[in-house]
């Protein structure tokens, strides 16, 4: 038996707030040790090239600098191993801590300074003499392979996914429709920059590194793998964490040299990214090209899906390794019936940054990629864009729905849904009919003004397991323990409310311990939004667990029966007794010897999936190639919302980062693979001018059968298709069908496209 | 690197006895010598404005200010802001409102927001939006930063 829910489904205050509100946040340059040394990084000023000689004898005769390590100092450590997705085929391509003899990007680590500070640190790096043969950088990752090195292509693989009979499509369609797309290089650059301070404490032998974030436990494990530790030696602490975005707390070259620093030279090493920094050397996303066909009938109707694409995944394949490309092939289907379906996608290495995933990864995209297929395929036919999407959404009644494609090492089922449903729920809170009606008079009146739509299917709550350990302590508060992370997203209060419903205790009276490898023994992180449906099963089964213990307990001390007793706020009392005796957690925990105490595990074999509809409006400035955007309106299906201000939150956030890729974001490079993307007002991110207001319908209409609160994930459904509803309404707006092929749509490109008609 | 001045840093009005080199910069000063480490620093480049303080009553970015130019000016940080247990009215709106999720830019747009509205009660709310348009937020897309702002604005006109 459970308490009625109190706490789920409302949108109560974060437990996360006041301390960051009051300035008292540890983030992980706030932390710092008596006697620390700082790290700096010297980088790569070329793209690719053979490196003939380093000379630090200049920045070691500052009086502060202590030593400076080459590739030769951290031989013994070998590149850093695959998180994800790590095809044996890719292991050649892993980057190397620091750079031996060739490096193949600008911000490449070639050599680390330690010193007392960070400005005399800063100005070491600059006396370190880095001496450069260039060769000619591999820049575009649809030109045919180049080498890697002596032996290796620069296509370290290809994913290939599909089923069904794609040449019978093709051979039967009654049309064909065919689009070459791309979408340009992005990344979440958090406003916190990355950073790490280890330190080795020689009476206990433990190795500590502060600043983790994300798969804290993962790293603890690769960490000791690569520095021959024991994993119990080595422990990593998440702080508060600036932003996550898929890009933070993955493990890159700093994370091992400060751990490698710290145990060599017995001090406290800390290094704290420059935003600079941040923008070439932590992971870039998203670049792809794609070559898209569909095969089509009379109606529109799918009949089958070919698509090949060039993945650019930067100049090695990092902790990610092939997870990007496979969620794009694996996820491009979305929510229309294919038949059939073929995807091939090449992993190519170019002199840029390394990529890992970034806030829907894959799936912002191949989202592009098949919507823009979707309008194209009304065109085709002559029926409008809503039409056509209503015309080939997988139904209700088909639930669940074997995609026939893996990834992540999941069979994809579609655990639940009504598309159909939320189509028609986003249309009528948009007000769909009037808005068109009214665009046309716009129209009609000379503006360049327009509307799009974009449906989509997310993914979350990857397993294999989540584990929980709840305590009550001796003063009657809780204590929840998981090996999950925060990035910012409010995890300890939905964890919170979750537990607080289970147990029977009050939301604000629980405390949620994460990322502490010290704390608990396993785990597996935050990425792929899966925290609330992983760890909040796991909790709902260990408070669960938890409740039976102390009611049998009680029921004892109070000459009761468990069966008649509650847990409410507290307090032990009798159902259907409004007075008597009560006993409270706090007595009832001094009583007891042993502390109350319970885990549970849960483990998922499937991801669930919940999935939305995007509407944006737009107008085009004719003589700039600017773009207004005049409302956007978002529907989301997540199954059950634990707390809707915080599910809210999350897809404003993300519908604001997929904006910026839309429209104004992009790192790009010069002929020589020179970055010009290297602070803020080059790399543009958008500001509160930029973001509309944004209308936000959660529905729970199918919550998911795979756990019992019927939870699904809220962390990237914001930012899925928004390349893609944007894109739809600006070729509305110019009246040019399929006139955006290619994200971000900068005015300056837009402009170009106007000019061209 | 160069001999290092001695210089008094007034946060939320205590003083800070400390040494710098003139190159410092104030949010290395305020966090690092001065222990403050509520004012972020998001990119160094004046474009991001986490480390927005208010230096004599103007909300400034802390990273294109130099320590020594701000050698006995009041200085205002996040820190200073709540009147002891009791948040100030713009934190307590960003907490209602749902106005931060990670929290490193909170304390800029915080201050950012105060300074500008203790100097202007009245700011409508296109200016507002000018205003706040000045500092980065990668988490929350604003409309949250927006509404608490307004709310807050409310409650210090009273």
């Amino acid at each position: 038996m459970t308490a009625p829910a109190k706490f789920v489904g409302r949108s109560v205050p974060r437990l996360e707030d006041r301390p960051l509100l009051l300035g008292q946040g540890r983030f992980a340059a706030d932390i710092s040790f008596p006697g620390q040394w700082t790290m700096r990084v010297v980088r790569s000023a070329v793209a690719h090239g053979k490196i003939k000689s380093i000379n630090a004898a200049a920045a070691l005769k500052l009086p502060g600098v202590h030593a400076v390590w080459t590739a030769d100092d951290v031989a013994h450590i070998p590149p850093i191993p695959f998180r994800l997705t790590g095809l044996k085929t890719l292991e050649p391509y892993r980057q190397p801590v620091l750079a031996k003899e060739v490096v193949r990007y600008v911000g490449e680590p070639v050599a680390v300074i330690f010193a007392d500070e960070e400005y005399l640190a800063e100005d070491a790096a600059e006396l370190v003499d880095v001496q450069i043969d260039p060769l000619r950088a591999t820049l575009v990752c649809s030109d045919q392979p180049e080498f890697f090195d002596h032996v290796l292509s620069s296509e370290p693989g290809v994913i290939r996914k599909g089923y069904g009979d794609v040449e019978a499509a093709f051979r039967d369609a009654h049309a064909i429709v065919s689009l070459e797309l791309s979408i340009g290089r992005h990344s979440g650059a958090p406003l916190e920059t990355r950073g790490a301070i280890a330190r080795y404490d020689e009476a206990r032998d433990i190795l500590e590194m502060h600043g983790a974030a994300k798969v804290p436990h993962w790293n603890r494990d690769t960490l000791a793998q690569m520095l021959g530790r024991k994993r119990e030696s080595i422990q990593l602490f998440e702080g508060h964490v600036g932003g996550g975005f898929g890009i933070r707390g993955e493990l890159y070259p700093e994370d091992i040299l400060v751990c490698a620093a710290a145990l060599k030279f017995r001090k406290p090493i800390k290094w704290i990214e420059d935003r600079r920094e941040h923008l070439i050397a932590a992971n870039h996303s998203r670049e792809q090209q794609h070559k898209i066909r569909a095969a089509i009938d009379a109606q529109g109707h799918i009949l089958g899906i070919d698509d090949e694409f060039f993945h650019d995944n930067g100049a090695y394949m990092r902790t990610h390794a092939a997870t990007v490309p496979d969620l794009t092939a694996a996820m491009l289907p979305g929510p229309y019936v294919v038949p059939a379906y073929r995807a091939v996608g090449h992993i190519r290495l170019t002199n840029k940054t390394p990529c890992g995933t970034y806030r829907a990864p894959g799936r912002y995209e191949s989202s592009f990629v098949r919507e823009r297929l979707l309008d194209a395929i009304a065109g085709q036919v002559g029926v409008d864009k809503v039409e056509i999407r209503r015309r080939n959404l997988i139904g209700k009644s088909a639930m669940p729905y074997k995609l026939g494609l893996d990834t992540l090492g999941t069979h994809i089922v579609y655990d639940s849904g009504d598309y159909a449903l939320l189509l028609d729920k986003a249309l009528k809170s948009a007000g769909w009919d009037e808005l068109q009606s009214a665009l046309r008079k716009r129209r009609a009146a000379g503006e360049k003004v327009g509307a799009g739509v974009a449906m989509f299917v997310e993914k979350s709550g990857l397993g294999p397991f989540d584990t929980v350990r709840i305590e009550v302590k001796s003063d009657g508060s809780v204590e929840v323990v998981t090996g999950v992370a925060s990035l910012g997203q409010g995890v300890e209060t939905v964890v919170a409310q979750i537990c607080a419903d289970a147990l029977g205790v009050n939301y604000s009276n629980i405390k949620v311990i994460h990322g502490q490898t010290d704390r608990i023994d396993k785990g597996m992180g935050a990425f792929a939004s899966r925290v609330t449906v992983m760890c909040g099963e796991a909790t709902r089964l260990a408070a669960t667990k938890l409740r039976a213990e102390l009611l049998e307990v009680a029921a004892g001390l109070m000459q009761s029966n468990a069966d008649v007793l509650d847990l409410v706020g507290e307090q032990i009392v009798r159902r259907n007794f409004s007075s008597g005796p009560v006993l409270t957690l706090a007595e009832l925990a001094r009583e007891h010897a042993a502390p109350f105490s319970a885990e549970a595990t849960f483990e998922s074999a499937h991801m669930v999936y919940p999935y939305g509809v995007h509407i944006a409006a737009v107008r085009v400035d004719s003589d700039t190639g600017g773009i207004t955007i005049e409302r956007y309106a978002i529907a989301y299906d997540i199954g059950k919302a634990v707390n809707p201000k915080l599910v809210e939150g999350q897809i404003a956030g993300g519908l604001a980062q997929g904006l910026g890729g839309a429209l104004f974001e992009e790192f790009l490079y010069d002929e020589h693979g020179e970055p010009l993307s290297v602070t803020f007002a080059d790399y543009l991110m958008p500001t509160a001018h930029e973001i509309p207001e944004l209308s936000i319908l959660i529905t729970e209409d199918a919550p998911s059968p795979l756990n019992p609160l019927g939870l699904k994930g809220a962390g990237e459904g914001g930012a899925n298709p928004v390349g893609a509803a944007i894109a739809s309404a600006i070729d509305d707006a110019i009246g040019r069908p399929g006139a955006v092929t290619r994200l971000p749509v900068s005015p300056q490109r837009l402009k170009a496209l106007m000019a061209a008609r | 690197m160069s001999a290092k001045t001695d210089i008094t840093l007034t946060i939320n009005g205590r003083d800070h006895a400390i040494a710098v080199e003139p190159r410092r910069i104030l949010a290395d000063a305020i966090r690092e010598d001065c222990g403050q480490t509520g004012t972020h620093i998001g990119c160094e480049h004046g474009i991001c404005g986490s480390c927005t303080v208010i230096v004599d009553g103007e909300p400034v970015r802390s990273c294109l200010m130099f320590a020594v130019q701000a050698a006995g000016k009041k200085i205002r940080t996040v820190e200073g802001l709540a009147d002891g247990d009791t948040l100030h009215p713009m934190q307590q709106a960003f907490m209602d409102n749902h106005g931060l999720q990670c929290g490193f830019c909170t304390p800029g747009f915080l201050m950012l927001a105060v300074g500008v509205l203790e100097r202007e009660p009245d700011i409508s709310d296109d200016d507002l939006l000018d205003v706040l348009s000045s500092n980065l937020c990668r988490c929350t897309g604003y409309q949250n930063i927006i509404k608490a702002v307004r709310a807050a604005a409310k409650a210090m006109r009273g």
